[in-house]
Protein backbone atom coordinates (compact mmCIF):
# COMPACT_ATOMS: atom_id res chain seq x y z
CA UNK A 1 0.00 0.00 0.00
CA UNK A 2 1.26 3.39 -1.28
CA UNK A 3 0.43 6.69 0.50
CA UNK A 4 0.15 9.56 -1.69
CA UNK A 5 1.06 12.52 -0.74
CA UNK A 6 -0.61 16.51 -1.54
CA UNK A 7 -0.82 19.56 -0.42
CA UNK A 8 -3.87 22.52 0.17
CA UNK A 9 -6.67 23.10 -1.95
CA UNK A 10 -5.76 20.33 -4.30
CA UNK A 11 -8.62 21.41 -6.73
CA UNK A 12 -10.40 19.66 -9.76
CA UNK A 13 -8.89 21.10 -12.40
CA UNK A 14 -5.34 19.08 -10.56
CA UNK A 15 -7.50 16.37 -10.03
CA UNK A 16 -9.09 15.82 -13.46
CA UNK A 17 -8.31 18.38 -16.64
CA UNK A 18 -11.25 20.39 -17.54
CA UNK A 19 -10.30 19.64 -21.21
CA UNK A 20 -11.52 16.51 -20.77
CA UNK A 21 -15.00 16.31 -18.62
CA UNK A 22 -17.03 16.07 -21.88
CA UNK A 23 -15.08 13.62 -23.90
CA UNK A 24 -14.11 10.79 -20.95
CA UNK A 25 -16.85 10.10 -18.15
CA UNK A 26 -16.12 5.73 -18.05
CA UNK A 27 -13.69 4.62 -14.81
CA UNK A 28 -11.91 3.59 -17.97
CA UNK A 29 -11.50 6.84 -20.01
CA UNK A 30 -11.12 8.63 -16.78
CA UNK A 31 -8.32 6.79 -15.30
CA UNK A 32 -4.95 7.72 -17.52
CA UNK A 33 -5.84 11.56 -16.61
CA UNK A 34 -6.51 11.28 -12.93
CA UNK A 35 -3.94 13.72 -11.48
CA UNK A 36 -2.16 14.46 -14.75
CA UNK A 37 -1.42 18.41 -14.20
CA UNK A 38 -0.57 17.64 -10.35
CA UNK A 39 1.41 14.19 -10.20
CA UNK A 40 1.78 12.28 -13.55
CA UNK A 41 2.87 9.32 -11.70
CA UNK A 42 0.18 8.98 -9.89
CA UNK A 43 -2.18 7.46 -13.13
CA UNK A 44 0.40 4.71 -13.98
CA UNK A 45 1.59 3.62 -10.36
CA UNK A 46 -1.60 3.98 -7.86
CA UNK A 47 -2.35 0.80 -6.97
CA UNK A 48 -5.84 -0.52 -5.22
CA UNK A 49 -5.23 -0.01 -1.52
CA UNK A 50 -3.41 3.09 -1.75
CA UNK A 51 -4.28 6.27 0.66
CA UNK A 52 -3.76 9.81 -0.39
CA UNK A 53 -2.76 12.07 2.39
CA UNK A 54 -3.52 15.75 2.03
CA UNK A 55 -4.10 19.34 3.42
CA UNK A 56 -6.84 21.78 3.52
CA UNK A 57 -9.72 22.10 0.98
CA UNK A 58 -9.16 18.95 -0.49
CA UNK A 59 -11.85 18.61 -3.94
CA UNK A 60 -12.25 22.60 -4.65
CA UNK A 61 -13.75 23.88 -7.79
CA UNK A 62 -15.82 22.08 -10.63
CA UNK A 63 -19.03 19.58 -9.27
CA UNK A 64 -17.43 17.10 -11.91
CA UNK A 65 -17.34 13.71 -10.29
CA UNK A 66 -14.20 12.17 -12.79
CA UNK A 67 -12.21 13.15 -9.76
CA UNK A 68 -14.44 10.60 -7.34
CA UNK A 69 -15.40 8.21 -10.01
CA UNK A 70 -11.68 7.44 -11.18
CA UNK A 71 -10.28 7.90 -7.54
CA UNK A 72 -12.84 4.91 -6.38
CA UNK A 73 -12.30 3.09 -9.58
CA UNK A 74 -8.58 2.79 -9.25
CA UNK A 75 -8.97 1.37 -5.93
CA UNK A 76 -7.86 4.55 -3.47
CA UNK A 77 -9.10 2.89 0.23
CA UNK A 78 -9.49 6.67 1.47
CA UNK A 79 -8.52 10.26 1.22
CA UNK A 80 -6.99 11.60 4.75
CA UNK A 81 -7.53 15.25 4.48
CA UNK A 82 -7.62 18.26 7.03
CA UNK A 83 -10.92 19.46 4.55
CA UNK A 84 -12.72 19.06 1.94
CA UNK A 85 -14.33 21.42 -0.35
CA UNK A 86 -18.57 20.24 0.05
CA UNK A 87 -19.28 19.56 -3.84
CA UNK A 88 -16.34 16.78 -3.30
CA UNK A 89 -16.99 15.59 0.17
CA UNK A 90 -20.65 14.58 -1.20
CA UNK A 91 -19.92 13.28 -4.24
CA UNK A 92 -17.56 10.61 -3.01
CA UNK A 93 -20.43 9.58 -0.41
CA UNK A 94 -22.16 9.40 -3.99
CA UNK A 95 -19.69 6.96 -5.57
CA UNK A 96 -19.03 5.20 -2.25
CA UNK A 97 -15.75 6.93 -1.68
CA UNK A 98 -14.01 6.89 1.92
CA UNK A 99 -13.23 10.15 2.84
CA UNK A 100 -11.64 11.02 6.53
CA UNK A 101 -11.22 14.76 8.04
CA UNK A 102 -8.56 14.18 10.47
CA UNK A 103 -6.58 17.16 10.64
CA UNK A 104 -4.23 15.21 13.57
CA UNK A 105 -3.58 12.60 11.21
CA UNK A 106 -2.20 14.52 8.28
CA UNK A 107 0.25 16.56 10.53
CA UNK A 108 1.64 13.63 12.27
CA UNK A 109 2.08 11.85 9.11
CA UNK A 110 6.03 11.02 7.88
CA UNK A 111 7.11 9.77 5.37
CA UNK A 112 7.82 5.77 6.07
CA UNK A 113 5.02 5.79 8.65
CA UNK A 114 3.09 2.64 8.33
CA UNK A 115 -1.02 3.85 8.35
CA UNK A 116 -4.03 1.40 8.69
CA UNK A 117 -7.80 2.50 9.51
CA UNK A 118 -10.61 0.94 11.32
CA UNK A 119 -13.27 2.62 9.19
CA UNK A 120 -16.07 0.96 11.95
CA UNK A 121 -14.65 2.40 15.00
CA UNK A 122 -14.01 5.34 13.08
CA UNK A 123 -10.17 5.14 14.06
CA UNK A 124 -6.69 5.95 12.05
CA UNK A 125 -3.28 4.57 13.02
CA UNK A 126 -0.42 6.40 11.74
CA UNK A 127 3.01 5.64 12.93
CA UNK A 128 1.88 3.51 15.64
CA UNK A 129 -0.40 6.81 17.03
CA UNK A 130 -4.12 6.03 17.12
CA UNK A 131 -6.60 9.37 15.80
CA UNK A 132 -10.30 9.22 15.87
CA UNK A 133 -12.71 10.29 12.90
CA UNK A 134 -16.33 11.12 13.58
CA UNK A 135 -18.35 9.08 11.44
CA UNK A 136 -20.98 10.09 9.20
CA UNK A 137 -25.13 11.02 10.16
CA UNK A 138 -26.69 7.37 9.45
CA UNK A 139 -28.48 8.68 6.45
CA UNK A 140 -25.58 9.12 4.91
CA UNK A 141 -23.48 6.10 6.03
CA UNK A 142 -26.69 4.86 4.56
CA UNK A 143 -25.30 6.08 1.22
CA UNK A 144 -22.18 4.83 1.10
CA UNK A 145 -22.39 1.47 2.48
CA UNK A 146 -24.92 0.43 -0.22
CA UNK A 147 -22.29 1.32 -2.78
CA UNK A 148 -23.09 4.72 -3.61
CA UNK A 149 -25.88 6.65 -4.46
CA UNK A 150 -27.43 4.86 -7.65
CA UNK A 151 -27.49 1.90 -5.55
CA UNK A 152 -28.83 3.22 -2.83
CA UNK A 153 -31.75 4.60 -5.20
CA UNK A 154 -32.19 1.70 -6.90
CA UNK A 155 -33.07 -0.11 -3.77
CA UNK A 156 -35.13 2.28 -2.76
CA UNK A 157 -37.07 2.51 -5.99
CA UNK A 158 -37.67 -1.39 -5.76
CA UNK A 159 -39.24 -1.00 -2.85
CA UNK A 160 -41.46 1.67 -3.54
CA UNK A 161 -42.91 -0.63 -6.68
CA UNK B 1 -33.25 32.71 19.34
CA UNK B 2 -33.23 34.09 15.21
CA UNK B 3 -33.16 31.90 12.50
CA UNK B 4 -30.51 32.59 9.12
CA UNK B 5 -31.79 32.58 5.23
CA UNK B 6 -30.31 28.95 4.62
CA UNK B 7 -31.89 27.67 8.13
CA UNK B 8 -35.56 29.39 7.07
CA UNK B 9 -35.60 28.18 3.91
CA UNK B 10 -34.24 24.57 4.44
CA UNK B 11 -37.20 24.64 7.49
CA UNK B 12 -39.38 25.87 4.69
CA UNK B 13 -38.21 22.79 2.00
CA UNK B 14 -37.85 20.48 5.04
CA UNK B 15 -41.94 20.73 5.16
CA UNK B 16 -41.89 23.28 7.63
CA UNK B 17 -39.65 21.58 10.51
CA UNK B 18 -37.19 23.65 12.43
CA UNK B 19 -34.17 23.04 11.60
CA UNK B 20 -30.53 24.52 13.00
CA UNK B 21 -27.33 23.78 11.33
CA UNK B 22 -25.37 20.46 11.51
CA UNK B 23 -29.04 18.71 10.61
CA UNK B 24 -29.66 16.51 7.83
CA UNK B 25 -33.02 17.24 5.83
CA UNK B 26 -34.45 15.95 2.85
CA UNK B 27 -35.49 18.31 0.23
CA UNK B 28 -36.87 18.71 -3.58
CA UNK B 29 -35.63 21.41 -5.05
CA UNK B 30 -37.65 23.37 -7.73
CA UNK B 31 -35.92 22.69 -10.63
CA UNK B 32 -32.51 20.68 -11.04
CA UNK B 33 -29.63 22.02 -13.63
CA UNK B 34 -27.92 20.35 -16.12
CA UNK B 35 -25.55 21.04 -18.96
CA UNK B 36 -24.16 19.34 -21.50
CA UNK B 37 -23.41 16.88 -18.72
CA UNK B 38 -26.83 15.73 -18.97
CA UNK B 39 -25.93 13.46 -21.60
CA UNK B 40 -23.34 11.80 -18.66
CA UNK B 41 -26.08 11.68 -16.33
CA UNK B 42 -28.63 10.13 -18.33
CA UNK B 43 -26.19 7.35 -19.44
CA UNK B 44 -25.78 6.61 -16.04
CA UNK B 45 -29.62 5.45 -15.33
CA UNK B 46 -30.52 4.32 -19.12
CA UNK B 47 -32.57 1.20 -17.94
CA UNK B 48 -33.51 2.89 -14.15
CA UNK B 49 -35.61 5.61 -16.37
CA UNK B 50 -36.90 2.90 -19.12
CA UNK B 51 -38.25 1.43 -15.72
CA UNK B 52 -39.20 4.40 -13.98
CA UNK B 53 -39.49 7.48 -16.54
CA UNK B 54 -38.79 10.87 -14.64
CA UNK B 55 -39.85 11.86 -11.57
CA UNK B 56 -41.48 15.45 -13.14
CA UNK B 57 -40.79 17.01 -16.85
CA UNK B 58 -40.88 20.45 -14.90
CA UNK B 59 -38.23 19.70 -12.70
CA UNK B 60 -35.06 19.55 -15.30
CA UNK B 61 -33.57 22.54 -16.63
CA UNK B 62 -31.04 21.70 -19.46
CA UNK B 63 -29.01 23.90 -20.98
CA UNK B 64 -26.21 23.32 -24.03
CA UNK B 65 -23.56 25.93 -22.99
CA UNK B 66 -20.06 24.39 -22.45
CA UNK B 67 -19.05 22.87 -25.91
CA UNK B 68 -21.48 24.74 -27.91
CA UNK B 69 -21.16 24.76 -30.76
CA UNK B 70 -19.94 20.52 -30.49
CA UNK B 71 -15.67 20.91 -31.19
CA UNK B 72 -15.46 17.16 -32.35
CA UNK B 73 -18.18 13.86 -32.75
CA UNK B 74 -18.22 13.46 -29.35
CA UNK B 75 -19.26 16.36 -27.92
CA UNK B 76 -21.86 16.57 -31.39
CA UNK B 77 -23.15 12.92 -30.01
CA UNK B 78 -23.72 13.84 -26.52
CA UNK B 79 -25.65 16.94 -27.42
CA UNK B 80 -27.62 14.53 -29.38
CA UNK B 81 -28.22 12.19 -26.94
CA UNK B 82 -29.59 14.98 -25.07
CA UNK B 83 -31.84 16.59 -27.50
CA UNK B 84 -33.08 12.78 -28.18
CA UNK B 85 -33.88 12.48 -24.15
CA UNK B 86 -35.54 16.10 -24.16
CA UNK B 87 -38.26 15.06 -26.75
CA UNK B 88 -39.11 11.29 -25.10
CA UNK B 89 -39.56 12.88 -21.84
CA UNK B 90 -41.16 16.30 -22.69
CA UNK B 91 -39.01 18.15 -21.15
CA UNK B 92 -40.06 21.57 -20.74
CA UNK B 93 -37.20 23.65 -19.97
CA UNK B 94 -34.47 22.54 -22.81
CA UNK B 95 -32.46 25.74 -24.14
CA UNK B 96 -29.88 24.22 -27.00
CA UNK B 97 -27.03 25.72 -28.61
CA UNK B 98 -26.39 29.93 -28.34
CA UNK B 99 -29.19 30.21 -25.61
CA UNK B 100 -26.10 31.22 -23.37
CA UNK B 101 -24.63 30.05 -20.24
CA UNK B 102 -26.79 27.71 -17.96
CA UNK B 103 -26.75 30.22 -14.36
CA UNK B 104 -27.38 33.19 -16.63
CA UNK B 105 -30.38 31.32 -18.68
CA UNK B 106 -32.05 30.45 -14.93
CA UNK B 107 -31.76 34.01 -14.38
CA UNK B 108 -32.76 35.45 -17.34
CA UNK B 109 -35.39 33.84 -18.12
CA UNK B 110 -37.02 33.68 -14.91
CA UNK B 111 -36.61 29.80 -14.29
CA UNK B 112 -35.31 30.38 -10.54
CA UNK B 113 -37.25 33.14 -8.59
CA UNK B 114 -36.64 34.46 -4.59
CA UNK B 115 -36.93 31.98 -1.90
CA UNK B 116 -36.94 28.91 -4.14
CA UNK B 117 -34.51 26.42 -4.01
CA UNK B 118 -32.15 25.02 -6.68
CA UNK B 119 -29.84 22.43 -7.26
CA UNK B 120 -27.49 22.00 -10.22
CA UNK B 121 -24.82 20.28 -11.28
CA UNK B 122 -22.22 22.66 -11.70
CA UNK B 123 -20.48 24.06 -8.98
CA UNK B 124 -21.21 27.90 -10.06
CA UNK B 125 -25.19 27.26 -9.21
CA UNK B 126 -24.55 28.87 -6.20
CA UNK B 127 -25.13 32.23 -8.58
CA UNK B 128 -28.69 32.41 -7.83
CA UNK B 129 -28.63 34.12 -4.34
CA UNK B 130 -28.00 37.41 -6.34
CA UNK B 131 -31.72 37.44 -6.46
CA UNK B 132 -32.33 35.63 -2.60
CA UNK B 133 -32.93 31.93 -4.56
CA UNK B 134 -31.00 29.42 -2.51
CA UNK B 135 -29.24 27.54 -5.27
CA UNK B 136 -25.85 24.84 -4.87
CA UNK B 137 -23.94 22.62 -6.71
CA UNK B 138 -23.97 18.82 -7.06
CA UNK B 139 -22.46 15.85 -8.82
CA UNK B 140 -23.47 14.15 -11.92
CA UNK B 141 -24.63 11.02 -10.33
CA UNK B 142 -27.02 12.74 -7.79
CA UNK B 143 -27.79 14.79 -10.76
CA UNK B 144 -29.12 11.66 -12.02
CA UNK B 145 -30.63 10.09 -8.88
CA UNK B 146 -33.31 13.20 -8.31
CA UNK B 147 -33.93 12.76 -11.81
CA UNK B 148 -35.46 9.82 -10.82
CA UNK B 149 -36.72 10.78 -7.10
CA UNK B 150 -37.05 14.32 -7.30
CA UNK B 151 -35.58 14.19 -3.70
CA UNK B 152 -31.92 14.84 -1.67
CA UNK B 153 -30.43 15.35 1.68
CA UNK B 154 -29.11 18.39 2.36
CA UNK B 155 -27.10 19.63 5.84
CA UNK B 156 -28.34 23.06 7.35
CA UNK B 157 -24.88 25.23 6.75
CA UNK B 158 -23.53 27.31 9.23
CA UNK B 159 -23.44 31.01 7.96
CA UNK B 160 -21.48 33.26 7.46
CA UNK B 161 -22.57 37.49 7.23
CA UNK B 162 -20.74 40.02 5.14
CA UNK B 163 -21.26 43.86 5.70
CA UNK B 164 -20.09 45.69 2.84
CA UNK B 165 -20.64 49.37 4.04
CA UNK B 166 -19.84 52.68 2.50
CA UNK B 167 -19.32 53.16 -1.82
CA UNK B 168 -16.51 52.06 -4.21
CA UNK B 169 -14.27 54.16 -5.74
CA UNK B 170 -13.86 55.04 -9.23
CA UNK B 171 -12.34 51.59 -10.83
CA UNK B 172 -13.25 49.11 -8.35
CA UNK B 173 -16.20 47.01 -9.36
CA UNK B 174 -18.42 44.45 -7.70
CA UNK B 175 -15.71 41.58 -9.35
CA UNK B 176 -13.22 43.38 -6.87
CA UNK B 177 -15.06 43.16 -3.99
CA UNK B 178 -15.57 39.28 -4.31
CA UNK B 179 -12.03 39.02 -4.86
CA UNK B 180 -11.08 41.32 -2.65
CA UNK B 181 -13.02 38.59 -0.04
CA UNK B 182 -11.71 35.55 -1.03
CA UNK B 183 -8.25 36.46 -0.85
CA UNK B 184 -8.91 37.64 2.81
CA UNK B 185 -10.96 34.34 4.04
CA UNK B 186 -8.91 32.22 1.15
CA UNK B 187 -10.43 29.51 -0.80
CA UNK B 188 -11.57 27.11 1.99
CA UNK B 189 -12.90 29.93 4.08
CA UNK B 190 -16.35 29.71 3.42
CA UNK B 191 -16.25 25.81 3.46
CA UNK B 192 -19.62 24.51 3.99
CA UNK B 193 -21.19 27.36 4.82
CA UNK B 194 -24.18 30.10 3.40
CA UNK B 195 -22.20 33.43 2.65
CA UNK B 196 -25.15 36.13 3.22
CA UNK B 197 -24.32 39.65 2.21
CA UNK B 198 -25.56 42.34 3.97
CA UNK B 199 -24.86 46.29 4.31
CA UNK B 200 -24.99 48.36 2.15
CA UNK B 201 -25.87 46.01 -0.84
CA UNK B 202 -28.99 48.38 -2.67
CA UNK B 203 -26.68 50.22 -4.92
CA UNK B 204 -25.37 46.78 -6.58
CA UNK B 205 -27.35 45.69 -9.52
CA UNK B 206 -28.45 42.39 -9.93
CA UNK B 207 -25.95 42.03 -12.55
CA UNK B 208 -23.41 42.92 -9.91
CA UNK B 209 -24.76 40.58 -6.93
CA UNK B 210 -24.46 37.75 -9.59
CA UNK B 211 -20.90 38.42 -9.85
CA UNK B 212 -20.40 38.19 -6.34
CA UNK B 213 -22.73 35.22 -5.72
CA UNK B 214 -21.33 33.09 -8.96
CA UNK B 215 -17.75 33.00 -6.98
CA UNK B 216 -19.27 31.85 -3.49
CA UNK B 217 -18.03 28.65 -4.53
CA UNK B 218 -14.79 30.02 -5.09
CA UNK B 219 -14.21 29.85 -1.36
CA UNK B 220 -15.73 27.18 -0.43
CA UNK B 221 -19.53 28.50 0.29
CA UNK B 222 -22.48 26.10 -0.14
CA UNK B 223 -24.63 28.93 -1.54
CA UNK B 224 -24.45 32.94 -1.34
CA UNK B 225 -27.50 34.93 -1.04
CA UNK B 226 -28.19 38.56 -1.34
CA UNK B 227 -31.61 39.51 0.46
CA UNK B 228 -34.53 40.27 -1.86
CA UNK B 229 -35.33 44.82 -2.15
CA UNK B 230 -36.85 46.92 -5.08
CA UNK B 231 -33.48 46.42 -6.88
CA UNK B 232 -34.48 42.44 -7.18
CA UNK B 233 -38.33 43.51 -7.86
CA UNK B 234 -37.27 45.97 -10.80
CA UNK B 235 -35.43 43.38 -12.27
CA UNK B 236 -37.72 40.46 -12.17
CA UNK B 237 -40.71 43.22 -13.05
CA UNK B 238 -38.33 43.88 -16.49
CA UNK B 239 -38.23 40.27 -17.38
CA UNK B 240 -42.16 39.81 -16.87
CA UNK B 241 -41.68 38.28 -13.26
CA UNK B 242 -44.79 40.10 -11.07
CA UNK B 243 -43.73 40.53 -6.96
CA UNK B 244 -46.74 38.17 -6.38
CA UNK B 245 -44.94 35.40 -8.15
CA UNK B 246 -42.56 34.44 -5.12
CA UNK B 247 -42.26 35.19 -1.57
CA UNK B 248 -38.94 35.75 -0.66
CA UNK B 249 -37.45 35.05 2.42
CA UNK B 250 -35.22 37.09 5.22
CA UNK B 251 -32.89 36.20 7.47
CA UNK B 252 -33.73 37.37 11.14
CA UNK B 253 -32.31 40.36 12.51
CA UNK B 254 -30.95 37.98 15.44
CA UNK B 255 -30.09 35.32 13.52
CA UNK B 256 -26.57 33.54 14.87
CA UNK B 257 -24.13 33.89 12.61
CA UNK B 258 -20.45 31.55 12.62
CA UNK B 259 -18.66 34.63 11.72
CA UNK B 260 -19.20 37.95 10.66
CA UNK B 261 -16.75 40.76 8.81
CA UNK B 262 -17.00 43.85 7.74
CA UNK B 263 -16.11 45.83 4.49
CA UNK B 264 -15.37 48.78 4.08
CA UNK B 265 -15.95 49.29 0.01
CA UNK B 266 -13.94 52.81 -0.05
CA UNK B 267 -11.02 50.65 0.81
CA UNK B 268 -11.26 47.93 -1.89
CA UNK B 269 -8.72 48.58 -4.45
CA UNK B 270 -8.44 47.07 -7.86
CA UNK B 271 -6.92 43.50 -7.93
CA UNK B 272 -6.20 40.53 -9.37
CA UNK B 273 -6.24 37.04 -8.72
CA UNK B 274 -2.61 35.56 -9.36
CA UNK B 275 -1.99 31.65 -10.77
CA UNK B 276 -3.07 29.76 -10.15
CA UNK B 277 -5.49 29.96 -7.08
CA UNK B 278 -8.79 32.03 -6.68
CA UNK B 279 -7.48 33.42 -3.23
CA UNK B 280 -4.13 34.42 -4.80
CA UNK B 281 -5.13 38.58 -4.43
CA UNK B 282 -2.96 41.29 -5.16
CA UNK B 283 -3.27 44.67 -5.70
CA UNK B 284 -3.25 45.41 -9.60
CA UNK B 285 -0.54 47.77 -8.52
CA UNK B 286 1.90 45.04 -7.60
CA UNK B 287 1.43 43.35 -10.85
CA UNK B 288 1.24 46.09 -13.26
CA UNK B 289 3.39 45.90 -16.07
CA UNK B 290 3.20 42.06 -16.42
CA UNK B 291 2.98 40.95 -20.10
CA UNK B 292 -0.34 39.23 -21.65
CA UNK B 293 -0.80 37.53 -24.59
CA UNK B 294 -5.17 36.84 -24.61
CA UNK B 295 -7.79 38.63 -22.49
CA UNK B 296 -11.11 37.08 -21.98
CA UNK B 297 -14.28 39.16 -21.33
CA UNK B 298 -17.21 37.29 -20.43
CA UNK B 299 -18.31 34.23 -18.98
CA UNK B 300 -21.17 33.34 -16.19
CA UNK B 301 -19.25 35.85 -13.82
CA UNK B 302 -18.99 39.07 -16.11
CA UNK B 303 -20.16 38.26 -19.14
CA UNK B 304 -23.29 40.72 -19.19
CA UNK B 305 -23.97 43.67 -20.65
CA UNK B 306 -23.29 45.94 -18.00
CA UNK B 307 -19.89 44.53 -18.07
CA UNK B 308 -19.57 44.87 -21.99
CA UNK B 309 -20.65 48.54 -21.64
CA UNK B 310 -17.66 49.15 -19.09
CA UNK B 311 -15.23 47.79 -21.36
CA UNK B 312 -16.43 49.34 -24.63
CA UNK B 313 -16.32 52.71 -23.01
CA UNK B 314 -12.49 52.14 -22.25
CA UNK B 315 -11.73 50.64 -25.50
CA UNK B 316 -14.46 53.13 -27.61
CA UNK B 317 -11.70 54.38 -30.85
CA UNK B 318 -8.96 52.44 -29.50
CA UNK B 319 -7.20 49.38 -30.27
CA UNK B 320 -6.32 46.61 -28.88
CA UNK B 321 -2.20 46.01 -28.48
CA UNK B 322 -0.91 43.86 -31.19
CA UNK B 323 0.38 41.17 -29.05
CA UNK B 324 -3.14 40.51 -27.15
CA UNK B 325 -6.10 38.50 -28.64
CA UNK B 326 -9.30 39.91 -26.86
CA UNK B 327 -11.86 37.43 -26.64
CA UNK B 328 -15.77 38.73 -26.06
CA UNK B 329 -18.29 35.46 -24.53
CA UNK B 330 -21.32 37.17 -23.67
CA UNK B 331 -23.21 34.95 -21.61
CA UNK B 332 -26.09 34.87 -23.41
CA UNK B 333 -28.15 35.70 -26.64
CA UNK B 334 -30.12 38.46 -25.08
CA UNK B 335 -27.11 40.27 -23.87
CA UNK B 336 -25.37 39.64 -27.07
CA UNK B 337 -28.48 41.09 -28.48
CA UNK B 338 -28.30 44.27 -26.23
CA UNK B 339 -25.10 44.75 -26.98
CA UNK B 340 -25.43 44.47 -30.72
CA UNK B 341 -28.43 47.00 -30.49
CA UNK B 342 -26.32 49.31 -27.99
CA UNK B 343 -23.39 49.34 -30.15
CA UNK B 344 -21.19 48.07 -27.97
CA UNK B 345 -20.35 44.51 -29.90
CA UNK B 346 -19.01 46.98 -32.66
CA UNK B 347 -16.93 48.81 -30.28
CA UNK B 348 -15.59 45.47 -28.87
CA UNK B 349 -15.27 44.23 -32.46
CA UNK B 350 -13.43 47.61 -34.41
CA UNK B 351 -10.77 47.52 -31.23
CA UNK B 352 -10.00 43.71 -32.42
CA UNK B 353 -12.34 41.68 -29.94
CA UNK B 354 -13.58 38.34 -31.34
CA UNK B 355 -16.83 37.69 -30.93
CA UNK B 356 -17.58 34.21 -29.37
CA UNK B 357 -20.83 32.23 -29.36
CA UNK B 358 -22.91 32.66 -25.63
CA UNK B 359 -21.59 29.82 -24.26
CA UNK B 360 -18.56 28.94 -21.89
CA UNK B 361 -15.94 28.40 -24.47
CA UNK B 362 -12.27 29.43 -23.02
CA UNK B 363 -13.07 29.20 -19.50
CA UNK B 364 -12.73 25.69 -19.08
CA UNK B 365 -10.61 25.09 -21.50
CA UNK B 366 -12.20 22.67 -23.72
CA UNK B 367 -12.59 24.83 -26.47
CA UNK B 368 -11.89 28.22 -28.15
CA UNK B 369 -8.78 30.24 -27.17
CA UNK B 370 -7.08 27.35 -25.64
CA UNK B 371 -4.02 28.71 -24.40
CA UNK B 372 -0.38 27.68 -25.29
CA UNK B 373 2.72 26.84 -23.11
CA UNK B 374 4.49 30.04 -21.58
CA UNK B 375 1.28 32.74 -22.51
CA UNK B 376 -0.50 34.38 -19.92
CA UNK B 377 -4.55 35.17 -19.79
CA UNK B 378 -5.85 37.97 -18.15
CA UNK B 379 -9.81 37.18 -17.75
CA UNK B 380 -13.41 38.42 -15.71
CA UNK B 381 -14.23 34.55 -15.27
CA UNK B 382 -14.05 32.76 -12.22
CA UNK B 383 -11.12 30.38 -11.79
CA UNK B 384 -7.44 30.78 -12.45
CA UNK B 385 -6.47 26.61 -11.58
CA UNK B 386 -3.69 25.53 -13.32
CA UNK B 387 -4.36 23.90 -16.74
CA UNK B 388 -8.21 25.41 -16.45
CA UNK B 389 -7.75 26.97 -20.14
CA UNK B 390 -6.72 23.93 -21.86
CA UNK B 391 -3.01 23.90 -21.32
CA UNK B 392 -0.54 23.16 -17.42
CA UNK B 393 2.03 25.41 -18.63
CA UNK B 394 -0.17 28.60 -19.12
CA UNK B 395 -0.99 31.16 -16.56
CA UNK B 396 -4.58 32.68 -15.74
CA UNK B 397 -4.81 35.64 -13.69
CA UNK B 398 -8.60 37.13 -12.90
CA UNK B 399 -9.86 40.65 -12.49
CA UNK B 400 -12.45 43.13 -13.55
CA UNK B 401 -13.93 43.94 -16.86
CA UNK B 402 -12.48 47.37 -16.43
CA UNK B 403 -9.11 46.00 -15.60
CA UNK B 404 -9.23 43.61 -18.38
CA UNK B 405 -10.59 45.79 -20.92
CA UNK B 406 -7.66 48.44 -20.12
CA UNK B 407 -4.68 45.95 -19.87
CA UNK B 408 -5.62 44.45 -23.53
CA UNK B 409 -4.81 48.05 -24.84
CA UNK B 410 -1.27 48.27 -22.76
CA UNK B 411 -1.13 44.18 -23.55
CA UNK B 412 -0.07 44.01 -20.45
CA UNK B 413 -1.44 44.03 -16.94
CA UNK B 414 -2.58 47.80 -15.69
CA UNK B 415 -4.46 49.58 -13.48
CA UNK B 416 -7.91 50.33 -14.51
CA UNK B 417 -7.96 53.67 -12.79
CA UNK B 418 -5.73 54.89 -15.77
CA UNK B 419 -8.26 54.92 -18.23
CA UNK B 420 -11.64 55.11 -15.64
CA UNK B 421 -11.90 58.49 -13.68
Amino acid sequence: MKIWRYGDNVNTDMLFPGKYTYTCSTPDEIKPHLLEDLDPLFAKNVKEGDIIFAGKNFGCGSSREQPTVGLKAVGISAIVAESFARIFYRSSINQGLLLIECQEAVKAYRDGDVVSLDVENGKIIVGGKTYSFPKLPKEILAIRDAGGLLSYTRAKLKNKK
Amino acid sequence: MGLTFAEKILAKYAKGKKVESGQIVTVRPDHLLMHDNAAPIIKKIQTDLEDYGIINSELPVIVLDHVIPACDEKTATNHKVIREFVKKYKIKNFFDVGNGVCHQIMIEKGLVLPGQLLLGSDSHTCSYGAIGAFSSGIDRTEAAALLLTGETWLKVPQSIKINLKGTLQSGVYAKDIILRIIGDVSASGADYCSVEFHGDTKQFSVDERFTIANMGVEMGAKNAFFPVDDVTVQYLKSIGVSEFKYVPIYPDKDAIYAKEINYDLGTISPVVALPHSVDNVKDVTEVEGLEIQQCLIGTCTNGRVSDFRIAAKILKGKKIHPNVRLLILPSSKQVYLDALKEGIIDTLVEAGGVLLPPGCGPCLGAHQGVLAPGERCLSTSNRNFKGRMGCKDAEIYLASPATVAVSAIYGKITDPRKEVR
